[in-house]
C-alpha cells in the first residue's frame, strides 16, 4: 500500500518536473510557429535567473520576453531576426550559446588548444622515455673476462 | 640541461601564475558576476512615448530628451532597493546640471503616488511603463536602473541596481561635469 502510494507520488513529481514555465495563454495557435518560439526561447537566457532559459524561467521578465519572441515570429521575423532583436537590447549575454567572435576566440578554441598542448606533452614524454629505457651496449671485454672467471668458479 | 629542457620546467609555473591571476581577478570584492553589461551605452535612446502618472501633467517622449542632460530612473513601489535609493535621488535632484525623470515600471499608479508621497518625489516628470516594453527597449532587467542621456539624446551611462553615493561621486559627477560643458 505504502509502496503504491510512493509510486504514485513519484509519478506526480515527475509530471510536475516536466511542466514548463510557458503558460497556455502565451502559446500561439499555429503549432509550427509555437514550436519555433519554444526552440528560440530555449536558447535565450533569462536575465533575472541567469542560469535558466526564458523557456524555463517563471520570472516576470522571462514571461515578457517569451511574448516578444512570439510577437516577432507572428510579425514574420526569422529565428535569427528574433534573436538579433533581443541581442540589440541585452547584448550577447542573452544568448545561452555564445557566438564565435574575436572576443570569444579563446573560449571556443580553448579546448582544442589544451588538447594540442596535451598531445605535445605526451609526444615529448614518450620521446624522453624511449631514450631513458634504451639499454647500454653489451658487456665490455673486461666484463666478459670477469664473467667468464665467475662462471668457471675460480674467483 | 638544454635550453628547451629548462623552458619545460618554467612552463607549469607560468601556467599556474596565469591561472592564479585570473582567479584573483574573479575574486575582486566589487565584481558582480551577475551584472549584465549594457549594450546601449553610446546608442541613442530607444523611441518611447509614455503617459504621465498624474493626468494633466506632461508625459515623456524620447525626442524630448535632447538639449539637456537627463537621468532616467526606472523604479517601482514594490521594489525594496528603490526605497533605499530614494533619499540618494532626492539629494541628486538638487544638482541643476541634470533633470531627473522617473519611469514607474509595472506599478499601479496609486502605489507609485503613495511611494513618492512617502519618500519624496525627486523627479521633474513621472511617467508610467505599464507593459514594461520601454524598459525592455532600454535593456532593463531589474529595478531600479538608471540611465544618463546626454544633450544629443545618446545614452552615456547605466547603473543596474540602486545608485550609491560612491557611484555618484566617482562616476556620475565626473561624467556630468563633462556632459554639461
Amino acid at each position: 500500500m505504502i509502496r503504491a502510494a510512493a509510486f504514485v507520488l513519484a509519478l506526480l513529481l515527475a509530471a510536475a518536473g516536466a511542466a514548463r514555465a510557458v503558460e497556455p495563454s502565451e502559446m500561439l495557435k499555429d503549432p509550427v510557429l509555437e514550436a519555433r518560439a519554444r526552440a528560440i526561447s530555449k536558447e535565450l537566457r533569462c536575465l533575472v535567473c541567469q542560469n535558466q532559459s526564458i523557456d524555463d524561467s517563471n520570472a516576470d521578465l522571462a514571461h515578457d520576453l517569451r511574448l516578444i519572441v512570439r510577437e516577432r515570429l507572428t510579425a514574420g521575423d526569422s529565428d535569427d531576426q528574433v534573436k538579433a532583436y533581443l541581442v540589440a537590447r541585452y547584448g550577447d549575454f542573452i544568448l545561452l550559446d555564445p557566438p564565435f567572435k574575436a572576443k570569444t576566440l579563446l573560449l571556443w578554441s580553448g579546448p582544442a588548444l589544451v588538447l594540442l598542448l596535451g598531445a605535445g606533452a605526451v609526444v615529448l614524454a614518450y620521446r624522453r622515455r624511449r631514450i631513458d629505457v634504451s639499454l647500454p651496449a653489451g658487456l665490455s671485454e673486461d666484463e666478459k673476462k670477469r664473467l667468464a672467471r665467475l662462471m668457471n668458479g675460480d674467483a | 640541461m638544454t635550453r628547451v629542457g629548462r623552458l619545460l620546467f618554467v612552463l607549469p609555473l607560468v601556467g599556474f601564475a596565469t591561472l592564479a591571476a585570473w582567479f584573483w581577478m574573479g575574486l575582486a570584492p566589487n565584481r558582480d558576476p551577475s551584472l549584465v553589461p549594457s549594450v546601449m551605452i553610446g546608442r541613442p535612446v530607444p523611441a518611447f512615448d509614455l503617459a504621465p502618472l498624474v493626468a494633466g501633467k506632461p508625459g515623456l517622449k524620447s525626442e524630448e530628451l535632447k538639449g539637456r542632460v537627463t537621468l532616467i530612473n526606472f523604479f517601482a513601489s514594490w521594489c525594496v532597493p528603490c526605497r533605499a535609493e530614494a533619499p540618494i535621488l532626492m539629494d541628486l535632484a538638487k544638482d541643476k546640471r541634470l533633470e531627473l525623470d522617473g519611469i514607474a515600471y509595472k506599478n499601479k499608479p496609486g502605489d507609485t503616488e503613495a511611494f513618492l508621497a512617502e519618500l519624496g518625489d525627486p523627479f521633474a516628470r513621472v511617467v508610467v511603463d505599464d507593459t514594461g516594453r520601454t524598459a525592455i527597449d532600454f535593456g532593463v532587467y531589474g529595478v531600479p536602473e538608471s540611465y544618463i542621456v546626454d544633450k544629443d539624446g545618446v545614452i552615456r551611462f547605466r547603473e543596474a541596481g540602486p545608485l550609491t553615493p560612491d557611484v555618484i561621486e566617482t562616476q556620475l559627477k565626473p561624467l556630468l561635469a563633462k556632459l554639461s560643458q
